[in-house]
């Protein structure tokens, strides 16, 4: 089994949120993913992106988003970091509940969570670490779906 | 990676054509300007015509959630034209497809507006 890992230190900006998303196009495509998985592989990343420069580091500039990508044989596994206060996933309002579907904001989260295979959330005091797993094809074995 | 936005009148009607990415930053505040001017000139039938929008992101879709209730609490109308496969499956998992008034031919739909 060959693992490749690269990663990358970015500041808390509007530009970060862009460079990963094509960051993240691009690792997809390199790892054999279809345009359409690329598509929704690079929009967690955004999404999460998102998340960790404004919710997380609320664009404060002596604060660091670290974006992970690692690729082994079965998954493309990426990790995105924060500096911030650490996110309380328990919280976070379930988008598609009637109350909540006309709000104009609120569906990150959701979004990674359909586009990804596996999605973990990871808050602490000192930051939140957004773990997201897309099996690469042909591995149903892993899908989050398959029983335990 | 930005946004364009024209507008044009068909029979009442101000038809909003966009084209590029409806995103956190430059796409969301276009789309914002672009209703919120319509609305204070008093053009309130706006159909959105999304047919060159390739992309939209969580915060683009909050700022059509936005566009369609400021509309609708000024007493305007605001429907959608055209999605390309990628927007209309966001809008089915985000369960906002019903929500919306979607439209895929031009002229029946400016039309629904009377």
């Amino acid at each position: 089994m060959s693992a490749d890992r690269v990663s990358y230190t970015l500041d808390s900006t509007l530009e970060t949120v862009n460079n990963a998303e094509q960051t993240a196009g691009r690792m997809a495509t390199e790892a054999g993913f279809d345009d359409e998985e690329v598509m929704k592989i690079s929009m967690a990343v955004r999404e999460a992106a998102v998340n960790a420069v404004l919710h997380g580091n609320a664009y404060d500039p002596s604060k660091k988003v670290t974006l992970a990508f690692e690729r082994t044989a079965h998954d493309l596994v990426i990790v995105i970091r924060d500096q911030g206060k650490g996110l309380d996933a328990s919280k976070i309002p379930d988008p598609l509940a009637p109350d909540n579907l006309m709000k104009t904001s609120g569906r990150g989260i959701f979004l990674i969570r359909s586009f990804m295979d596996v999605v973990e959330i990871h808050p602490s005091q000192t930051g939140t670490e957004l773990r997201m797993i897309k099996h690469v094809h042909g591995n149903p074995a892993d899908s989050k779906e398959a029983p335990q | 990676m930005s946004m364009k936005s024209s507008t044009r009148q068909v029979d009442g009607v101000t038809i909003v054509d966009l084209s590029g990415r409806i995103t956190l930053g430059e796409g969301s505040v276009v789309l914002r300007d672009t209703v919120r001017d319509l609305l204070s000139k008093g053009q309130k039938k706006i159909l959105l015509n999304l047919g060159d929008v390739n992309y939209i992101d969580s915060s683009g879709i909050g700022e059509l959630v936005s566009a369609f209730t400021t509309s609708k609490n000024q007493g305007g109308e605001l429907k959608l034209l055209n999605l390309t496969k990628k927007v209309h499956d966001l809008l089915q998992i985000t369960k906002l497809y019903t929500v919306f008034d979607v439209k895929d031919d031009e002229a029946a739909a400016v039309q629904s507006f009377k």
